[in-house]
């Protein structure tokens, strides 16, 4: 018997009793409905948490200066100054999967207006494109630009709470901070942001051209650029306290000798960064982009094959994961369950496919009689049966659609066709007739002609 | 070799541990063209005898062979085959498909074995067969929508689709009213006469085995009377079909397998 003639036999046998045929896929309707549904809920969620996950910083990569040891002594990330401005030029030029790059210099210190200060808990140098990299907005006035960069002028970018701190929530722009005694007129005002995952308020922030911190604030070049050093010493000079307790009194370490020094010299720069921070151009392009910054940094700086890498690159894998990791188990945990009612719409099916060749048992022998063999009886009942469930299944995706444009539409949820999940129930509602099919075609086939005509 | 020569049929059925024999040693030949009545109260191995003929069955022991061939080791498939292809079953209850039109119940046989068919060539034939059954305008009614009469007549097209040699009618008038089975009856003996298809009519009824050329008389499994061709008066027609076959009928006894 030919395919198509197979399932037309098997259509116009279920058209016979269009009222049963429904009420048997009604298990099926509803369970494909409900995993798509669930599948394009999970979607909308998951994009819109990553979404706002980018917002966060997702895409985020930071490159630490490496290491120093001394005599087999680490001194610990960012010890060491090994990045420059020109490395962050040559990452923003040479990676194609890094989107945005941007040097900074940090610093804590206080900052003073009339006569309120207060000590913001991030001071960045940087560029312009550390908003983009950060996804942060700018809710009053401008950031400094490129040429404020180069130029090194004392402007400033404060974040919400140094606002409300110094201003009172009056509006800044183009008002002078001091900091450290230098002047600083203030350009724009960034959006609020919040705290980020461990709490701390990522609005309590000043963004300044990186040039501005580096040569202005902190005033040095090579010997403090230790962000951990150069904060207790920067920040030494306001404390009063610091000359009762001084900071660097101790030295738990010798001083090098001369011919120490000699042995490792320290390169001389005129200019190190703390950090650089670049973006992935997509979440799926972080580990790419990784790969292209390690290889240019080490061209840079020189190291030979087997050497370590005198930097460390950090991306936010961790949260990352987690996020992931929840909207999956959320996705499968419903998955899950619609999957159970799959099982019981296929339960159904077979109930009602039993029922159906005890009822056709005369028909079933008839056909033998006039020479189906058992095989065509048994696929003939498989097929009734797998396009049972393919209705079905035909019919929840356009349910599950429908539930999904209703949340969407009522309840503002995200959602997001998903033509994964549409394919899955497809594949599954077939599974599903296969499987429960498959016993009541057998028990057809395996019927004797003389039995089954005799069949009252 | 006759058309159906049956050797030393035994069938028996197995309940439990108890062997139940329901054919013990049948031997009979039907010649082409013979229109032959089997008849027998009921249990006397009647409808088992009409299920091996028919190629439903296989027997336990003994030979069977049809149109030169022989059927009783088959196997299953091949015997669907058989019967698809060389066999008609009429039924007592007409057996059609509900709420299926009447060209597609006669249709059905067609889309097992003659799948090469397209649709339209299958749908000329079943049309065919309807028209000479005289039905040609009630091809798309649905079995509710027809006579008894005519339920029947759609399935004699129906096992006539395929053009068989051989048709079995199993009391093929049992539920029809008298003038009705009249008409079947005709219908019977005049594709037996007209087309000299071979038509062996299981009834117990007297007066439906009374249009057959022979009758064969079957009574707790064994043949009493008419197993060979000749044997019992034939109608004209039968003597003309069997010709020549029924008088070089072999003279072994009914019961020689006892």
């Amino acid at each position: 018997m030919k395919g198509y003639r197979t399932v037309r036999t098997a259509l116009k046998a279920l058209l016979r009793n269009p009222l049963r045929a429904m009420l048997t896929t009604l298990g099926i309707v509803i369970g494909v409905g409900s995993v798509i549904a669930m599948m394009e809920i999970g979607e909308g969620a998951s994009t819109a948490m990553a979404k706002s996950f980018a917002s966060m910083g997702a895409n985020v990569l930071m490159v630490m200066p490496g290491t120093a040891a001394s005599g087999g002594i680490s001194f610990g990330g960012g010890s060491m100054t090994t990045l420059t401005p020109d490395d962050c030029a040559a990452v923003g030029k040479q990676c194609p999967a890094v989107f945005l790059v941007a040097p900074t210099v940090r610093t804590r210190t206080q900052i003073v207006y009339g006569s309120r200060n207060w000590v913001p808990s991030s001071m960045y140098g940087t560029t312009p494109s550390y908003l983009g990299i950060r996804d942060w907005t700018i809710s009053e006035g401008e950031c400094f630009t490129d040429r404020d960069v180069q130029t090194g002028s004392q402007v400033c970018v404060l974040g919400q709470t140094i606002v409300r701190e110094l201003f009172d929530g009056l509006s800044p722009i183009g008002k002078e901070i001091r900091v450290k005694n230098v002047s600083m007129r203030v350009v724009g005002v960034l959006g609020p942001k919040g705290s980020n995952m461990m709490g701390m308020d990522q609005d309590d922030i000043v963004l300044a051209p990186w040039t501005t911190i580096k040569y202005r604030v902190s005033g040095s070049t090579l010997q403090s650029t230790n962000q951990s050093a150069s904060g207790s010493s920067s920040s030494s000079s306001v404390n009063t306290l610091s000359n009762v307790y001084p900071s660097d009194a101790t030295c738990m370490y010798p001083a090098q000798s001369a011919v120490q020094q000699a042995n490792n010299p320290m390169p001389v720069r005129f200019a190190n960064i703390d950090q650089i921070q670049a973006s992935a151009r997509s979440a799926t392009e972080i580990s790419a982009a990784i790969k292209e910054m390690t290889a240019v940094l080490r061209d840079r700086h020189h190291l030979r094959q087997g050497d370590p890498d005198d930097f460390n690159i950090h991306d936010m894998t961790e949260m990352a994961t987690a996020f992931s990791e929840n909207t999956n188990t959320m996705t499968n945990l419903l998955l899950a369950v619609a999957m159970i009612s799959l099982v019981v719409g296929g339960v159904g099916i077979m109930n009602i496919m039993l029922v159906s060749v005890t009822e056709r048992t005369r028909e079933i022998g008839l056909r033998m009689s006039v020479g189906a063999r058992s095989r065509d009886i048994l696929r003939q009942f498989l097929v009734e049966a797998v396009v049972l469930c393919l209705v079905g299944g035909a019919i929840g995706i356009l349910l599950g659609q429908v539930v999904s444009y209703l949340v969407w539409r009522l309840k503002h949820w995200p959602v997001e066709t998903s033509p994964t999940a549409m394919t899955a129930a497809v594949i599954v509602s077939a599974a599903v007739g296969i499987m429960f099919g498959f016993y009541p075609a057998w028990k057809a086939s395996r019927l004797d002609p003389i039995e089954a005509l005799r069949y009252e | 070799m006759e058309f159906i020569e049956l050797s030393s049929i035994h069938k028996t059925y197995h309940i439990g541990d108890i062997a139940v024999p329901v054919l013990k040693g049948v031997s009979m030949t039907i010649a082409r063209g013979e229109l032959v009545a089997l008849m027998g109260v009921s249990g006397s191995g009647k409808s088992t005898l009409m299920n091996l003929l028919g190629c439903l069955d296989h027997p336990s022991s003994g030979e069977y062979w049809l149109d030169g061939q022989e059927v009783s080791q088959l196997s299953g498939d091949q015997r669907a085959m058989l019967r698809n292809k060389k066999l008609g079953f009429v039924f007592q209850n007409f057996n059609l498909l509900p709420r299926t039109s009447a060209i597609e119940n006669v249709s059905m046989p067609l889309t097992y074995t003659a799948a090469h068919l397209s649709e339209r060539q299958m749908r000329r034939r079943a049309e065919e067969v309807l028209g000479r059954m005289g039905l040609a305008d009630r091809m798309d009614h649905e079995p509710s929508q027809l006579s008894g009469g005519q339920q029947q007549r759609v399935a004699i097209a129906r096992a006539l689709v395929n053009n068989p040699p051989l048709l079995f009618a199993d009391e093929p008038t049992g539920n029809l009213d008298s003038h009705t089975s009249q008409e079947v009856l005709a219908m019977f003996q005049e594709l037996n006469q007209r087309d000299g298809i071979t038509i062996i009519l299981v009834t117990h009824d007297a007066n439906v085995a009374s249009w057959a050329g022979r009758t064969i008389h079957i009574h707790d499994g064994l043949i009493v009377d008419g197993s060979f061709g000749g044997t019992v008066g034939q109608s004209d027609a039968a003597a003309r079909a069997a010709g020549a076959a029924a008088t070089v009928t072999p003279t072994l006894p009914a019961g020689d397998d006892k």
